[in-house]
């Protein structure tokens, strides 16, 4: 092959939109037409899935892992219903300043976690999380400790959208901001920075031989996810008008640990898919026990790690290259 | 005399091993440099001495007349000092061009645009496609490095250290585990890189070794035992005693 | 004084749990946040064998210790040993799927709440001196920790089967070489961690409570006596059992506003400056 036939298309189209995904895009909209009774839980997902994509961004791509993410989502949720419950009620502000928080807090931690080997990395972040946890206990004057936050007023969106009691503003709300963050998630992992975190997660000790400052990448990456999963906070405090402090919870970060890895890590899409799974079957079999649930919600992460490590999108992806595999006859 | 890289009395101990001891090396501007030595004698140490994989006991690390020896490895990257790996250390999952666009982009000082798309970088492109024609790398390009066979990753890891248009190269055993007919190829390639790029290369196949540098340094036991021209190394009665025993396996 | 002497009496007790973790994690290299499930496990043990079944307290211990240990034995064998060789993200993820499971099984067999159980008389009393109350039990707990801290001490450190392990663990294939099988070994190590986590668990009872949430509540500090004493390290567990002990009842008793957080401080500090632990030498492989 020479230089003038060499086809760069395939490096050049990887950030294309596929139609399969414009078409994802299309479910909340059919959500919202075909269970508008249950806009509370479709909001729920949009949140979570953001928290979920924040997380896949520093460990899917990053190769960072973390016991302790709630942090950032507790941090931000927080952030937003002080300030709301202070009388700055407009919820963009809101998000802002979850955002810049929880970067903030990001920033600092991440010097602490990105020392040590995994081992040590999974301990500090569950560490970080728990003092966070336990801070928010005892500061009952302003958290509320275990009564929760309460009092956050919310003034309408833009000015003109107020939050009406079937959810509707709010759920609308939460898509929008999940898709203009997946978008900007979506484009980041395609840049050259992108490049490099993959790069890290695959060969972390080739990384500074190319010129590559590892460190600082992954202070950056594990800053951006802060904010993402703030955000993530503040818009569930934003929503339900209230905060709780199960926000900052262990359970919380190893639950999205687990939706992350049944979703499939490093695609962005598993992040969400694994969410609307997840929550799906949350609500329709927490009718029964939920001991049951939280049973086989263990069994399901033994059985994910034991055989189905890529989660959802790995099964995905092996059909549709399965598939083209078939069609283009070659491969 | 313009040096390219050298050492001061560079020392280095694991616990209560001495790997590298006291070594003083000078290598000249342009030079195509070979350090020998037997196995064991601390050839890689060294090599990750030089390029700050690791931190040395004692001694300094001068890069073109500059002090590097507090400089981290991306730093000395930056500077223009690369190596090679002598075990594949690449990227699985990545494509080959991926691979060393996503080197080419850490030169460039892109790495860390996170806006646009890869692609959309058209200089680190161009120049990543113009390396791997120049290793006859093309037709791998869209291909998986994992996918591809151990000879041609070897390349990669070649293609990867001359994405950083480097002033000094380090090889460390670049022919290791590469059949007899490839190695000669990748020696040409090798061979082929600009006059004004200094090179100092680990190798444990004489003949090459002797076709290939202008200057010989011999390692043993984490000391230099000697330096010279091959003409001189090669009838230096030292260099034959701690050769002889190799040289006979070989 | 008598702060003290119960805070040694549950950093004994941390250490009986915890050393079995410790060498989990130091010597086979295994992240088991499921560790405390198995104390849990041993607990419910203990207080169905009283209380259902009516055996003396001192038998139910060691019992509650070796069904412990059996149950471990079984998911060792079957699903432990799978992911010896995964990453630390997968074992935690796997042993935290665990570690759910069992608290839906103790919540669907012994329901929520704490679970009672009786001493006998001759644990029940206080002895007084001058200056401190010692409960009974509590020093009763700290000689029986001891005991079984040197005994542990003597296994590893003097005894084939202590010499078969350290060889599996800094180089299983040549171990593998020379004979030693390397599987039966950790097998049988697995075994005594949970024997412990399960004794540790039903002398705990007591003095930690007993309710479903268990395996989550306390694993946080099972892991900072590891992070403290340093990976597979008897001794420095030991010590840091008893430090933070000491330092959380003490904590509780006299600034009950912090509460917790000064051990989480405690844990990142110590993983920051000293990955290794206090005593630690690196970790295996």
């Amino acid at each position: 092959m020479s230089l003038a036939t060499f086809d760069l298309s395939p490096l050049r189209r990887a950030d294309r939109w596929h139609p399969a995904e414009l078409a994802f895009w299309l479910l909340p909209v059919a959500a919202y037409l075909v269970f508008p009774d249950n806009l509370v839980l479709l909001t729920q997902i949009a949140i979570t899935a953001l928290f979920c994509l924040s997380l896949d961004l520093i460990l899917g791509y990053a190769g960072i892992v973390s016991l302790g993410h709630a942090a950032f989502f507790g941090f931000g949720a927080y952030a937003a219903g002080l300030l709301a419950a202070n009388g700055i009620g407009d919820p963009l502000a809101g998000l802002a300043v979850a955002a810049l928080a929880s970067a903030a807090l990001g920033f600092v931690t991440s010097f602490l976690v990105l020392r040590g080997s995994d081992l040590t990395r999974l301990m500090v972040t569950l560490g970080i999380a728990m003092m966070l946890y336990e801070v928010a206990n005892k500061l009952t004057d302003l958290t509320g400790g275990v009564d929760g936050l309460q009092g956050i007023e919310m003034t309408p969106l833009l000015g003109r959208f107020s939050f009406d009691l079937y959810g509707k503003t709010a759920y609308w709300y939460a898509v929008a901001v999940l898709f203009l963050l997946f978008w900007a998630a979506r484009r980041l992992v395609h840049s050259p920075f992108g490049l490099s975190l993959k790069g890290i997660r695959l060969n972390v000790a080739r990384m500074p031989a190319i010129g590559a400052p590892v460190n600082a990448r992954l202070s950056a990456i594990y800053t951006i996810g802060a904010a993402y999963a703030g955000i993530a906070g503040a818009l569930l405090a934003q929503t339900t008008q209230f905060v709780a402090l199960d926000v900052l919870s262990f359970n919380r970060s190893a639950e999205l640990m687990l939706i992350l890895v049944l979703g499939g890590s490093g695609s962005l899409y598993g992040a969400v898919i694994g969410t609307i799974v997840f929550m799906s079957a949350h609500h329709v079999l927490s009718d029964m026990n939920p001991e049951y649930w939280q049973f086989w919600l263990g069994a399901l992460l033994v059985l994910v790690v034991l055989f189905a490590r890529d989660g959802v999108m790995g099964s995905v992806r092996r059909l549709s290259h399965a598939a083209g595999g078939r069609r283009k006859g070659e491969r | 005399m313009d040096y390219a890289l050298q050492t001061r009395n560079l020392a280095k101990n694991f616990g209560g091993f001495t790997a590298t001891n006291n070594v003083s090396l000078n290598i000249e501007a342009g030079a195509r440099h070979a350090l020998i030595g037997p196995n064991g004698a601390g050839k890689t140490t060294l090599i990750n001495l030089l390029t700050g994989f690791l931190e040395p006991t004692a001694g300094r690390v001068i890069l073109q007349g500059e002090d590097v020896t507090r400089l981290g490895q991306h730093q000395r990257v930056k500077r223009g000092l690369a190596r090679t790996f002598q075990i594949n250390r690449l990227f699985a999952d990545l494509t080959v061009l991926e691979s060393v666009t996503m080197a080419v982009n850490e030169r460039l000082g892109v790495g860390a645009r996170f806006w646009k798309p890869v692609g959309a970088h058209h200089q680190a492109v161009d120049e990543a496609v113009a390396l791997l024609d120049s290793l006859r790398l093309l037709d791998v390009a869209h291909a998986t490095t994992r996918s591809l066979a151990y000879g041609k990753q070897r390349l990669i890891e070649i293609a990867l250290a001359l994405a950083m248009k480097p002033r000094v190269l380090l090889l460390d055993e670049p022919a290791a585990g590469v059949p007899t007919t490839e190695s000669r190829e990748l020696f040409e390639s090798i061979a082929a890189l600009p006059r004004d790029v200094t090179i100092l290369l680990i190798e444990h196949d004489m003949d090459l070794v002797f076709r290939f540098a202008d200057r010989i340094s011999v390692l043993v036991g984490g000391a230099l035992l000697t330096h010279g021209t091959p003409e001189v190394i090669a009838s230096d009665p030292k260099v034959r005693e701690v050769y002889l025993g190799e040289a006979i396996c070989a | 004084m008598t702060v003290l002497f119960d805070g040694v009496a549950s950093g004994m007790l941390l250490f009986l749990i915890s050393v079995g973790l410790s060498v989990t994690l130091g010597l086979m290299n295994f992240v088991n946040l499921a560790h405390g499930a198995f104390a849990m496990v041993g607990g419910y043990l203990c207080v169905s064998l009283l209380n259902r079944v009516g055996v003396p307290f001192l038998a139910a211990l060691p019992l509650a210790a070796v069904l412990t240990a059996l149950a471990g034995v079984v998911l060792e064998r079957t699903l432990y040993r799978r992911l010896y060789t995964a990453t630390h993200l997968d074992q935690v993820l796997f042993s935290i799927g665990l570690v759910f499971m069992s608290i839906a099984s103790a919540q669907f067999l012994f329901g929520a709440q704490q679970q009672p159980l009786t001493l006998p008389d001759f644990l029940r009393g206080q002895i007084s001196l001058p200056g401190l109350d010692m409960g009974a039990y509590r020093l009763f707990l700290i000689l029986l920790s001891l005991v079984i801290a040197f005994g542990l001490q003597r296994l590893v450190g003097g005894t084939r089967f202590g010499a078969e392990l350290r060889a599996s663990v800094d180089n299983p294939r040549a171990a593998r070489g020379v004979g030693i099988n390397v599987e039966r070994v950790f097998t049988l190590t697995f075994a005594l961690g949970t024997a412990l986590a399960g004794l540790g668990g039903a002398l705990g009872v007591e003095m930690l409570g007993l309710d479903p949430s268990f395996p989550v509540k306390y694993i946080v500090y099972f892991l900072i006596v590891v992070a403290v004493g340093g990976s597979g390290n008897i001794t420095g567990s030991l010590v840091a059992s008893l430090i933070l002990g000491v330092l959380d009842v003490a904590g509780k008793y006299y600034v009950p506003q912090i509460g917790a957080f000064v051990i989480y401080a405690v844990m990142v500090v110590m993983l920051i400056f000293r990955p290794q632990g206090l005593f630690g030498r690196r970790a295996a492989r």
